[in-house]
């Protein structure tokens, strides 16, 4: 490819760069501008952020996002280590069919996820939006990204450093306690982050199977939005998404794309294959 | 500790909780789209008939469906056109700042879904920044309508899964065989015959799996259509979540569900098979 053809399509990534954050520097840039109805800058001002906290209604609902949020980390997070655990390093009868398994709830439409648990709790307890059907619904769209996680990294590990362990005399459990739990933790880690961001972010499953009281920040953030633009909105957001890129920069840098330098990885490749 | 034997007891809490959690709960839906309501609106399963289905294909809401699959090309599309060129640079270009480059396409993605969609909206409604700063500079009077268009549903669409396409693309630019396109120049192709005869074809496994990727969550995805369409943009999801969170026909909502759910699986095993072929060449 000539020079001149290169220089052009550097101009072009740079530009889709550019699509790519514009959203977000426009929507922080706005949440600290003086003015409640144009987006023409008008100066500088914290005043938004300010009533952020007198916000009784906001402060509730990041209340039981974070309460939601830790139910569905704890718990995905141990179903997730260990079906991702399992398929990394076993084979029994069934392995290809749970992999399927692993994989449906990752390609079902969200809606319909959704909509399949409210049919269920209401069918089978005659209950709605109870904070137990709330829990159930995140626990259930976050174990398979946690199980993915968690079986990139122990797929990476040799299988020969647990046997060797045994061999040096470690029981079962001690082979498994400090070689390989040690070696997959910045998977489980990584796998729980993600649990993280994608249960404070979910919007359209609580759609379905919050009630009342229940109410989660993008729910709130939802009704705000179809209620009228303001720049409350903009400064709920900005907060959200510095909370969230702050969560993911700190999975990257101990989880998964970091375990490619390492030399456990290297070292496993033929196993893996 | 992981024996043969305690492989299944390993993963059954897991599986487990899916299909109790998961599997049963879309077998409800398929139940009770076969229902119909009683006077009262209650749900009534003692005639199973597919009049939800009836329904759900006539004049009334077809539409819907057919909006919801040409949002999904019309982004699938437009995703591979911008994605590509990216996949194919950080891939060639990238050099030992490759991941980071990754990470940074990715990472608007992992920022609130909703909360970039509702930065669309400031961007273009009436009086939001794009009209604003084309009235500070004197370029028009009135507000050029950019909102509850299906441009603007496509355009927040595309945004949004972007990333899903191009990061599919780059693993398969990135995995062939640098030595072909050598060959291929060494041959006398030119640098765009090397490229359509080369390169192309033997990214064609990402090139679909980015298709997969961006044609599922767009199929399905209620929000942006929500948020960024007006009445015009109705897709299939819009009406699903209108049936069950406004109104109360839960059995119609279920077959639109059920519908929606088949035309992604569908779509995903042709999807997949083509891969198949692709990469194992049978």
């Amino acid at each position: 490819m000539s020079r001149e053809h290169n220089r052009l399509l550097s101009a072009y990534v740079l530009l889709v760069y550019a699509f790519l954050f514009a959203p977000i520097v426009v929507l922080i840039v706005f949440s600290f501008n003086d003015s409640k109805r144009t987006f023409v800058w008008k100066g500088f001002t914290t005043e938004w952020y300010a009533r952020l906290v007198a916000n009784e209604d906001l402060l509730a609902a990041v209340g039981v996002t974070i309460q939601v949020a830790l139910v569905a980390v704890l718990v995905s997070t141990i179903l997730g280590t260990l079906l991702g655990l399992g398929l990394a390093r076993l084979r029994f009868r069934g392995r290809g069919s749970t992999e399927t398994l692993l994989l449906l709830p990752m390609v079902t439409p969200e809606i319909v996820m959704g909509l399949s648990l409210l049919l269920f709790f209401v069918a089978l307890f005659d209950t709605r939006g109870s904070f137990a059907q709330l829990g159930v619904a995140h626990i259930t769209f976050c174990v398979s990204f946690v199980a993915i996680t968690v079986r990139s990294r122990a797929a990476g590990m040799s299988p020969h450093l647990e046997e060797a362990a045994r061999d040096l005399g470690a029981s079962a459990w001690g082979a498994f306690r400090y070689v390989t739990l040690p070696l997959i933790t910045p998977g489980i880690v990584a796998g729980a982050l993600l649990a993280l961001s994608l249960s404070i972010d979910d919007y359209v499953i609580s759609a379905f199977n919050a009630g009342i009281g229940n109410t989660t920040l993008p729910l709130y953030i939802y009704s705000a939005i179809k209620f009228g633009v303001s720049p409350e909105i903009n400064a709920i957001s900005t907060i959200v998404v510095a909370i969230t890129a702050l969560a993911i920069l700190f999975a990257w840098r101990v989880g998964t794309f970091r375990g490619a330098k390492a030399p456990i990885t290297q070292d496993a490749e033929p196993a893996a294959r | 500790m992981l024996t043969r034997l305690r492989g299944p007891i390993v993963v059954l809490p897991a599986v487990a909780w899916l299909a109790v959690f998961f599997l049963l709960p879309l077998a409800f839906i398929l139940v009770i789209s076969l229902g119909s309501r009683d006077e009262l609106g209650r749900i009534v399963l003692d005639h199973p008939s597919l009049d939800n289905y009836r329904k759900a294909f006539n004049p009334d809401y077809l539409p819907t469906l057919v909006n919801a699959l040409r949002y999904a090309a019309l982004t699938t599309v437009a995703s591979l056109l911008i994605g590509y060129p990216v996949a194919y640079w950080i891939s060639r270009y990238g050099g030992h700042r490759k991941a980071l480059l990754l990470v940074i396409v990715m990472l608007p993605f992992w920022t609130s879904y909703l909360i970039r969609t509702y930065a669309w909206m400031i961007i273009l409604r009436d009086n939001g920044v794009v009209n604003s700063a084309l009235r500070t500079i004197g370029l028009t009077s009135d507000p050029v309508i950019l909102l509850n268009t299906d441009f603007s549903v496509v355009l927040g669409m595309t945004y949004g899964f972007l990333p899903f396409a191009i990061l599919p693309i780059y693993v398969s630019i990135d995995r062939l065989d640098h030595n072909l396109v050598a060959a291929a120049r060494d041959l006398y192709a030119s640098g765009r015959s090397a490229f359509l005869h080369v390169t192309l074809p033997l990214s064609m496994p990402g090139v679909i799996a980015a298709s997969i990727l961006t044609f599922i969550p767009a199929i399905g995805d209620f929000v942006t259509p929500d948020l960024l369409g007006g009445a015009q943009q109705t897709t299939i999801a819009k009406i699903i979540q209108e049936r069950f969170l406004d109104g109360r026909d839960w059995p119609f909502g279920s077959a639109l569900g059920f519908i929606l759910i088949a035309v992604t699986l569908v779509g995903t095993l042709i999807a997949l098979k083509n891969v198949r072929r692709e990469v194992v060449g049978e």
